[in-house]
């Protein structure tokens, strides 16, 4: 077997992204207004608490039945095709913003989105995961997040308000929201 | 001249650091990278750019700040988004199509593969490109740089990559252009890759650069990455196999996408 080739470096997203990444609907996984519709939306904070504005965040994500989605039509969407992929810049508060359709649970296991944060100043994205907060069994039953110190762990839960799921990224500090390192990524 | 230590304020370095030299700048990447030499030998290889590097002074206050958690990713993680032939125009490819005229500056194509780290072509994924024009100014509205606009040009392309994972843009080579990460601080020419691979957690954001360009030793951005086999895997080559007769000059760049397996190699264990 040869050996793996080496992976291509990452890169800051920079701070000019903006004409360039976020397209017409690109953070609506769910047309707006749909009734089963839930917002997922947070701000992203630094070091010192205070909101990126010109932060990229990316979410991918099951269906509502737990079935991982194999469809395209991300870029220009129909209005009826879910992808389970989205892409939010944050605003001058540093928030973002989707329109999506509650995740289900792949096999039984608890129910999240997978995230990747991109900022100016960020050297390379950071990959993390938004539980959603109700099923305290699979929770609990849930390899990562049993791996961690309550503290930590939640970090990854995201809060409840109605329709509205809200997690937060905290790029560095205290709060500092867990983020992870997956197999066939460089290890330092 | 206002040196770095007579500031209190400066003590840890800010964003707001526009006094410090180009030399004060070099010095601290020297000395970042000589500090990766000494560790290398019993570390490894870094493959990736540090994410905590104060010459970047942007990153000061946005880099994580404990280790990343080591996790088995869930079976979706390891799919991802597709995307298909209703997504992206192929004109969209072609950067110097977009308004009514031809932009100013260096026509060129840009081609190359999108590979696995077992070498498989990434099929039929989105390749999105964004870059400054020739002249070194954005159209972001944020880019204050008293440079030209060119009505022509806007700077940003996508395309999906065939079933050989062959992406390619027809483009403008970007010029360099100013920043405020210290006094005189200018950016190498660079184009701005975002990369999907076949799994969620092979999702690259990067920047490629061109071969010789005089600013690469004075980039913290570039220099973020301290292994110097790892940072010159973002230089273009020049082929001119992909140049074209008295139409447009040829770059190649391959990217290499990790990521994509479940389970940790032994040299990944061992971590940092």
């Amino acid at each position: 077997m040869t050996a793996p080739l080496v992976p291509t470096p990452g890169q800051t997203v920079g701070p000019f992204f903006g004409f360039a990444l976020p397209y017409p609907g690109s953070a609506d996984l769910a047309p707006p207004g749909t009734p089963v519709a839930v917002r997922l939306s947070g701000r992203v904070l630094d070091g010192d608490g205070a909101p990126v504005p010109d932060a990229l965040v990316e979410i991918w994500q099951p269906a509502p039945d737990g079935g991982i989605v194999r469809r395209s039509g991300s870029v220009r969407r129909d209005g009826w095709t879910f992808t389970g992929w989205g892409r939010s810049a944050t605003d001058t508060a540093g928030r973002y913003s989707f329109t999506t359709l509650e995740p289900g649970g792949v096999d039984g296991g608890a129910a999240f989105f997978a995230v990747a944060v991109f900022a100016r100043g960020l050297l390379d994205r950071l990959f993390t995961r938004a539980y959603l907060p109700d099923d305290e069994p699979a929770l609990s039953r849930d390899r990562l997040l049993s791996s961690l110190p309550s503290d930590r762990r939640e970090t990854l839960v995201a809060r409840r308000e109605g329709q509205h799921l809200i997690f937060d990224v905290v790029l560095q500090g205290d709060r500092e929201t867990v983020f992870l390192a997956y197999p066939g990524r460089p290890a330092r | 001249m206002t040196r770095l230590t007579d500031r209190p304020e400066a003590v840890v370095p800010s964003s707001d650091a526009a006094a410090t030299t180009q030399p004060e700048i070099d010095a601290e990447i020297a000395e970042l990278a000589a500090a990766y030499e000494r560790d290398r030998a019993t570390a490894g290889e870094r493959t990736g750019p540090l994410l905590d590097y104060p010459p970047y002074r942007s990153s000061v206050l946005r880099h994580p700040t404990k280790d990343p958690h080591y996790a088995d990713p869930e079976d979706f993680e390891l799919c991802g988004p597709v995307f298909g032939d209703q997504d992206v125009d192929p004109l969209e490819a072609d950067l110097t199509i977009q308004h009514g005229g031809p932009p100013i500056g260096e026509r060129m194509v840009l081609t190359g593969r999108v590979l696995d780290a077992d070498g498989r072509p990434v099929r039929h994924q989105l390749v999105e490109i964004w870059q400054a024009n020739a002249a070194g100014r954005y159209v972001h509205q944020r880019d204050q740089h008293p440079a030209p606009i060119d009505p022509h040009f806007t700077g940003s392309g996508r395309c999906l990559t065939d079933a050989d994972g062959l992406y390619r843009f027809t483009t403008i080579k970007p010029g360099p252009y100013p920043w405020r990460n210290h006094h005189n601080a200018w950016r190498p020419a660079h184009i701005h890759f975002s990369v999907f691979g076949t799994a969620f957690t092979q999702r690259l954001v990067t920047q490629m650069y061109f071969p010789g360009d005089p600013l690469l030793p004075l980039d913290p951005v570039y220099q973020a990455i301290p292994d110097p086999a790892a940072r010159g895997r973002l230089v273009a080559r020049y082929d001119h196999e992909v140049t074209q007769h008295e139409w447009y000059t040829g770059y190649r760049w391959d990217i290499v996408l990790a990521g994509s397996r479940r389970t940790w190699t032994e040299r990944e264990e061992a971590g940092p």
